[in-house]
């Protein structure tokens, strides 16, 4: 948001006099940022990428949140487990048997794959992410607003972890906690904050020197107020955007410890390791076991993206009006 | 939480036969008895002397192997990178003096495929459609098994093939080269091409190119002179950064194309829980990744002589 929707939502506040009612003081604290929202969406609605990256979003995210709809669960105790048919030892072809996207080895459903790696994909992306994303904050607001020893503490640590390449890192550590999907969670949640720590701190040194900090502080808001008010809603525009792109890559380096044989074990519907699963077979001319989970994980990080691609597009001051 | 893989294993030959004496014995040997922030002394003292440990997978000097596989990861990062700085340029380029052209948006489109597409899966499909369903690509690997006897002096197979004045041996090493390579440089080429299209856009757009055009000078020196030499700033600092995702991207290009070099060795160190064996590589790239930076620091100097190094 501009600085200019703080000062309308403060003037909201003490000239309008008491509000009436409950819900008309909502309506009327709101009103700017409910005007502004509506702009963002119709700038939005307007770039034809944003619009492709936010409808494959949606699809997928309905997929993530009832897979059950799409396929039914296996009657084992871990849906996330590919079916297992005895009797169907070897791969079948697309359309066979009641396979949409054809069967790896002993009955392994592709199409179930898929549609249950969506969840794992999207549930362990939100989480990642999420974590990563609160964590940078909160150590960006404070090294970039407090400055001196703190500052120098938290970036130099920061400095550590973006000086080693995220999927050496990821893979060190997701190494050293042992080979589980679980692991390879912990491994990124240590590692992923510190780029979104280096970029709020970045943002926040730019936004403190603004008058209106300035004004905040002589009106006698405190410093946590001043931090999360002012300072923290002018300055995450940008981490926003990387976040929803970071949703792809994190996806991207799940998948790939998966195939490397770092994150879920064989015959489990996550994309990586169905790519991995399906590869001796894809060479020997059997292609739907690689090409459907790949596809799929081409597409959800490529939705992200057109996000990213899309909101950048409407946050980015320069470009906007 | 313990981290798996005791590193005492990696000094015994045996480990299931050890006696408890001789696990007592190598543990006081090599500190592991003492507490952590002494082990982390001499671990420190280690690195800076050049003792980096014993591999628990192949009991060799985690430096030693290192060395020997280096130079085979060095050469497949270089060769992508040379390609992907010269397709991203000129493509970029174009794209950016052609905005909205039928080329511009098809550029648009492959490089966000190439941000989005995973490395591996590119890899494995590229490894069965040219190697196993057409046969036109040579089988994963670096060499042909014929040239083993070949002396390779500094294992940099291209220079080893010029050295040794061996042709044959040269075409083979390209032929070898040429899928790994491309699946290593799509991410980098992809993040070039954007970034060059966008600083170009931004330097066409100034006052000092539109003062260029209206000297009278024609559009190809306005272009290659006063333009794209500003616009390769950004870029600049973009390349230096895809090197550290190009050394990540190489631990599943190597494990695909059996590339014997650190990329796969650290994924089966990864998988075999070989402490000595992953923190090695982890420094090694770190240290390529700031060096790497640092010669992007060097060359803005070049680039751009507004720019002072103090």
């Amino acid at each position: 948001m501009t600085d200019k929707d703080s000062k309308d939502k403060g003037k909201t506040h003490e000239k309008k006099g008491p509000p009436t009612g409950a819900q008309d003081k909502i309506g009327q604290a709101f009103a700017p940022t409910i005007r502004e929202l509506k702009f963002d969406l119709h700038l939005m609605s307007k770039s034809m990428t944003s619009i492709v990256g936010l409808g494959l979003f949606a699809f997928l995210l309905i997929v993530a949140a009832v897979p059950w709809l799409f396929v039914a669960p296996t009657g084992g105790l871990d849906p996330y487990v590919l079916p297992f048919d005895p009797y169907e030892p070897d791969p079948l072809p697309p359309g066979t048997n009641g396979h949409l996207f054809g069967s790896g080895r002993n009955g392994a459903d592709i199409y179930y794959g898929i549609v249950w790696g969506a969840r794992i994909s999207m549930s362990f992306a939100i989480e990642v992410v999420l974590l990563a994303v609160v964590v940078g904050t909160v150590l960006g607001l404070i090294s970039g607003y407090k400055g001196g020893v703190v500052d120098e503490v938290v970036m130099r640590v920061t400095d550590i972890f973006l000086s080693i390449p995220s999927l050496i890192l990821v893979m060190a550590i997701a190494a050293a906690l042992g080979k589980s999907l679980d692991s390879t969670k912990l491994a990124l949640m240590a590692v992923w904050w510190a780029g979104y720590t280096r970029l709020i701190r970045g943002q926040v040194l730019s936004v403190r020197e603004n008058t209106y900090i300035d004004a905040a502080r002589a009106s006698g808001s405190g410093e946590i107020k001043i931090m999360f008010r002012h300072v923290l809603p002018n300055s995450w525009p940008p981490m926003l955007v990387a976040a929803t792109m970071d949703m792809g890559t994190v996806v991207l380096v799940m998948a790939s410890l998966s195939f490397l044989g770092l994150g879920a074990p064989s015959g489990y519907s996550e994309w990586g390791k169905m790519v991995y699963d399906g590869q001796q077979y894809f060479y020997k001319g059997d292609w739907w076991m690689v090409v459907f989970p790949g596809m799929a994980i081409l597409l959800f990080v490529m939705a992200f993206n057109l996000m990213g691609d899309g909101l950048r597009d409407v946050l980015d001051p320069k470009m906007r009006r | 939480m313990r981290a798996a893989g005791d590193p005492v294993t990696a000094y015994l030959q045996n480990p299931e036969k050890a006696t408890d004496q001789q696990i007592e014995a190598i543990k006081h040997k090599y500190h592991l008895d003492e507490p952590n922030y002494i082990q982390y002394y001499y671990w420190l003292n280690g690195i800076v002397h050049g003792d980096w440990g014993i591999s628990q997978m192949t009991k060799d000097p985690v430096l030693d192997t290192i060395a020997q596989k280096f130079p085979a990861t060095f050469e497949l990062a270089i060769v992508s990178t040379i390609l992907a700085v010269s397709i991203g340029i000129t493509v970029g380029t174009r794209a950016a003096t052609k905005v909205n052209s039928p080329f511009d948006q098809g550029t648009r489109v492959i490089s966000l495929v190439g941000v989005s597409i995973p490395v591996f899966w590119l890899a494995v499909i590229l490894l069965a459609v040219f190697y196993y369903y057409l046969g036109w690509a040579p089988e994963p690997g670096r060499i042909d098994k014929q040239f083993d006897n070949v002396p390779t002096p500094t294992n940099f197979y291209l220079i080893d093939s010029v050295l040794n004045l061996n042709w044959e041996m040269f075409k083979n090493v390209v032929a070898h080269l040429v899928l790994p390579a491309v699946t290593l440089m799509f991410a980098s080429t992809a993040i070039i091409i954007r970034i060059m299209r966008a600083s170009m856009l931004e330097v066409l757009g100034s006052e000092y190119v539109r003062t260029a055009r209206s000297k009278g000078l024609p559009e190809k020196v306005v272009i290659k002179k006063h333009a794209r030499r500003n616009a390769l700033i950004p870029t600049t600092t973009v390349v230096g950064l895809s090197f550290g995702g190009l050394l990540g991207g190489a631990v599943l290009t190597e494990t695909i194309f059996l590339w014997n070099g650190m990329g796969r060795w650290s994924a089966e160190a990864a998988l075999n829980l070989d402490t000595a064996g992953i923190m090695g590589f982890t420094m090694v790239t770190a240290i390529i990744y700031v060096l790497a930076n640092l010669i992007v620091d060097i060359l803005y100097a070049q680039l751009d002589p507004r720019v002072r190094l103090g």
